[in-house]
């Protein structure tokens, strides 16, 4: 395995001598996310591709965290992790059958339980990686508790690879729930703003919720006497289907994430209010994000003005994540004070500026 | 120029903004701020300055900037591994006066405060909502929510709720050069790096925070507390992996070795069996039910790993009880010895029987005894050896049995430091934790926002002519074990 590392490295260091961007890819399962052309001249690079640099190099269940390779498929590690009655808490997106670990925390992207167990940087503990010198860095470790240094691994979730290439990740894990249910609730959008919030406030195992068309519909995760009791005070049908709807939408499969021509993601304060903006909205996460799909005929840079002044004004931040416009502006643009740091990080990280030039900001 | 007339020169600066009280300058005045809860290190500050605002705070900082001078930042003055032990040529900046709860959201289920807030405040102040702030360092009734960032504190819930870094959504942070960042958001990301993330734990190397957003936490409906006794250290240690294995998370896990449940015990009476090699407390909260379950779950668990005795808190007044010996450990280990030094390693729970027994041989070979407190569920050690700073070279050689259990620490794969921060107290034990190559990266990233290093110069991460004058040994991650770094 050293001798893949070595060859990375390689590849690294012969890029930084000549000055040629690299875009870093496994699957290729989230090429749609991040900027799109905004490369150094408009192109990506050569592929850096460290999908052979796989496999689980420690895992015990009972430690609560696993170490693999950044090539591991995400689909191998999680049914490992099932396999001894564990989980990724996070519930990441796959977007494909060729999801890696890497791009998993690469992309820093996490799915329905993020709102009650956390976002994929919160269970990162420690990475290995290659800087853009290539030399090979171990930052974190394997243990819960580590304040031993800067928090580097939790800076490299969704950092789209333009911090450094990541070798190994290690994660903590937890168990999977004893019993899940799930339930739905008609209602309109105001009122289930209002629900999944007092719900949030109160100690109810609430491990997912999900607002569109008129219908609430919440996932009940933990022990089998904690989700009976919260199904008796919750009300509302259960679903049968319940694994696969949270599923689409964890995979955006769903017809909603389909019917339209953009698709914007606002992260914002979880009580605000429904948004009006043109288009159909899901939400997710409490209310913490809010999906919007733009209606086919409206015009880009009129949508963006108005989702990112209500995303801001919410408190929070929009992200143009599947748009149709290559040239598109994909993330909130951050203040200069702001930006003035990531340049410097960027350049301390990959002084080059090899690693997916563009692939965050245009400046980055 | 000299320290004199330097203090003067910024005295008279800051007083152009600052009212008289607000800059303290006099030996007897400055004197207080020598030393922060790692109290055997001490060094007066040239001048300590206690702003109101965060406008004071920025003020400060552009004046430092200017005159490059070095300010370290302080809150509650609590921190244990001297990350706020003052610059000689430098301002100590307490953020003690800026200690107002800004706003509750019950219905959002966050905080905003100002740093110099204690952190058992918060928790207070929601309580009427029924919430609760979950980071419980046990030193929460006096420690503030900005040195808790500074740290990333934990506490004894952090395997279920989480770190600092996992219950904070949004800082405002003021650079050296007196700029506002707004880092984090209202929602649950942030565009861009997570610079909330680099923020926590940085020992107030990168910025001052001047405002912190926290999340808030139901409090559980019931907790119970499983108090269990093993007469070997090996079964208490296999007892908590049974119940990780179980798939049960519990709230709290904690584990003392006979030396200190004697201690305790004698102090606080919370019911210990004193004959034991160690026991263990686990506890379990959540809805009536659940608890109920959990509890049946967790005693049977015990008792099949080998415990000789298992008792659960019958109702709160005991539950507390059986906690009360827990959280007197420290203050017991205070009566015990005249002095104590803690340590704070954190190392995978597997080899909790061998690092134990590696610390009792370190013990006998150095003559000073050493009480075993421990964060079981997380891996994180609390060592207390017990010495006399009165017999001369008595503390020296508690630090070389504390360098050696650190050690020891990063050879079981752990970590020099879970939760007390590095600050100066264990800086050279970073040289064998991190390479060259890592430590460089350390600082690049200081320099990334405080190119200059005016803030907290000299802590958490060392330079390499240090780590080179030292000898140390790279030891990381227990594998390679060979001095790598250059010679200067």
């Amino acid at each position: 395995m050293q001798e893949i590392v070595d060859q990375l490295a390689a590849t690294i260091r012969a890029a930084a001598a000549s000055n040629a961007p690299l875009c870093i890819r496994s699957g290729g399962t989230k090429d749609f996310y991040g900027q799109q052309d905004k490369g150094r001249d408009g192109a990506r690079g050569s592929i850096l591709d460290p999908t052979a640099y796989a496999g689980i190099v420690d895992y015990e269940p009972t430690e609560l965290v696993v170490t693999a390779r950044a090539g591991t498929p995400l689909m191998q590690l999680e049914t490992e992790l099932n396999a001894r009655g564990q989980m990724l808490a996070f519930e990441p997106p796959h977007f494909g059958i060729g999801a890696t670990l890497g791009g998993c925390i690469a992309t820093g992207l996490s799915g329905p339980r993020r709102a009650s167990a956390g976002a994929a940087r919160d269970f990162v503990l420690g990475v290995r990686m290659l800087d853009g010198k290539g030399d090979d860095l171990s930052f974190g470790g394997q243990v819960m508790k580590n304040v031993a240094g800067y928090d580097i691994p939790r800076l490299m979730a969704g950092s789209l690879g333009t911090l450094g290439l990541l070798l190994e990740v290690s994660l903590k894990v937890l168990p999977l729930p004893a019993e899940e249910r799930t339930l739905r609730l008609s209602m309109n959008e105001a009122e289930a703003i209002e629900t999944m919030n007092r719900w949030a406030g109160k100690p109810l195992p609430v491990s997912a919720t999900c607002f569109c068309d008129g219908e609430l519909t919440v996932r009940l995760s933990g022990a089998t006497s904690a989700v009976r009791a919260a199904r008796a005070v919750l009300g509302g049908e259960e679903i049968a289907e319940s694994s696969s709807f949270w599923k689409s939408i964890r995979e955006q499969a769903h017809p909603f994430f389909r019917s339209g021509k953009q698709l914007w993601r606002l992260s914002i304060k979880s009580t605000t209010v429904p948004l009006s903006l043109p288009g159909k909205q899901l939400i997710e996460w409490g209310g913490a994000v809010r999906w919007l799909s733009v209606d086919p005929e409206m015009d880009n840079e009129t949508v963006e003005a108005l989702v990112r002044k209500t995303a801001k004004d919410a408190g929070g931040h929009a992200t143009l994540f599947r748009s149709q416009i290559p040239a598109a502006a994909v993330f909130h643009p951050l203040p200069p004070v702001m930006m003035n740091i990531h340049r410097r990080l960027k350049e301390k990280f990959d002084p080059m500026r090899i690693f997916n030039p563009g692939r965050l900001y245009p400046e980055l | 120029m000299n320290r004199m007339n330097n203090a003067l020169e910024l005295v008279k600066k800051l007083r152009t903004f600052l009212p008289a009280e607000s800059v303290l300058h006099e030996t007897e005045d400055v004197r207080p701020y020598e030393c922060d809860g790692l109290s055997a290190y001490r060094q007066t500050p040239m001048i300590v300055v206690l702003p109101r605002t965060e406008d004071e705070v920025a003020g400060i900082l552009k004046v430092c900037h200017a005159l490059k001078i070095p300010v370290v930042a302080r809150g509650a003055g609590t921190g244990l591994s001297g990350g706020a032990l003052p610059h000689p040529q430098g301002v100590l900046l307490s953020l003690a006066k800026l200690k107002n709860i800004l706003g509750i959201d019950p219905a959002g289920r966050t905080a905003r405060v100002q740093p110099g807030v204690r952190n058992l405040a918060i928790s207070e102040a929601a309580a009427p909502y029924g919430l609760y702030y979950a980071p419980d360092p046990s030193s929460q009734i006096a420690c503030s929510i900005g040195g808790n960032v500074a740290e990333n504190s934990g506490g004894v819930h952090c395997l279920k709720y989480g770190l600092t870094v996992h219950n904070i959504l949004k800082l405002r942070v003021l650079t050296i050069e007196g700029e506002i960042l707004e880092i984090g958001g209202s929602g649950l990301d942030a565009p861009g790096y997570d610079l909330l993330a680099l923020m926590t734990g940085s020992e107030g190397m990168l910025g001052i925070v001047t405002e912190v957003t926290v999340k808030l936490t139901p409090r559980p409906e019931k907790a119970q507390v499983v108090l269990a006794a093993f007469d070997d250290i090996r079964d208490a240690g296999n007892a908590v992996a049974n119940v990780i294995g179980a798939g049960i998370i519990p709230a709290g896990m904690e584990m003392m070795d006979k030396i200190t449940t004697g201690a305790v015990e004698e102090y606080v009476h919370a019911g210990y069996n004193i004959e034991a090699a160690a026991i263990l407390l686990c506890e379990s909260d959540g809805a009536e039910e659940e608890v109920a379950e959990e509890i049946e779950r967790i005693n049977e668990i015990m008792r099949q790993s080998g415990a000789t005795e298992v008792r659960t808190s019958r109702d709160e007044a005991e539950r507390v009880r059986f906690w009360a010996g827990r959280k007197a450990a420290f203050p017991a280990a205070g009566r015990v010895s005249p002095d104590y030094y803690c340590m704070d390693g954190t190392i995978p729970r597997k080899n909790l029987a061998s690092v134990l027994a590696g610390i009792e041989a370190l013990s006998a070979e150095y003559g000073l005894r050493c009480m075993n407190v421990f964060h079981a569920g997380d891996g994180n050690l609390h060592p207390l050896i017990l010495y006399d700073a009165n017999h001369p070279g008595e503390l020296e050689l508690t630090e070389e049995f504390g360098a050696k259990i650190l050690r020891m620490c990063i050879e079981a794969g752990g970590t020099i430091t879970g939760e007390h921060g590095v600050g100066i107290e264990k800086i050279n034990q970073m040289c064998s934790q991190f390479k060259t190559g890592e430590l460089e990266m350390f600082h690049a990233v200081k320099a990334a926002f405080d190119p200059e290093s005016l803030l907290n110069p000299g802590k958490a991460i060392p330079t390499l002519r240090r780590c080179a004058e030292q000898g140390a040994m790279h030891v990381h991650r227990g594998k390679e074990k060979f001095p790598e770094l250059p010679r200067f």
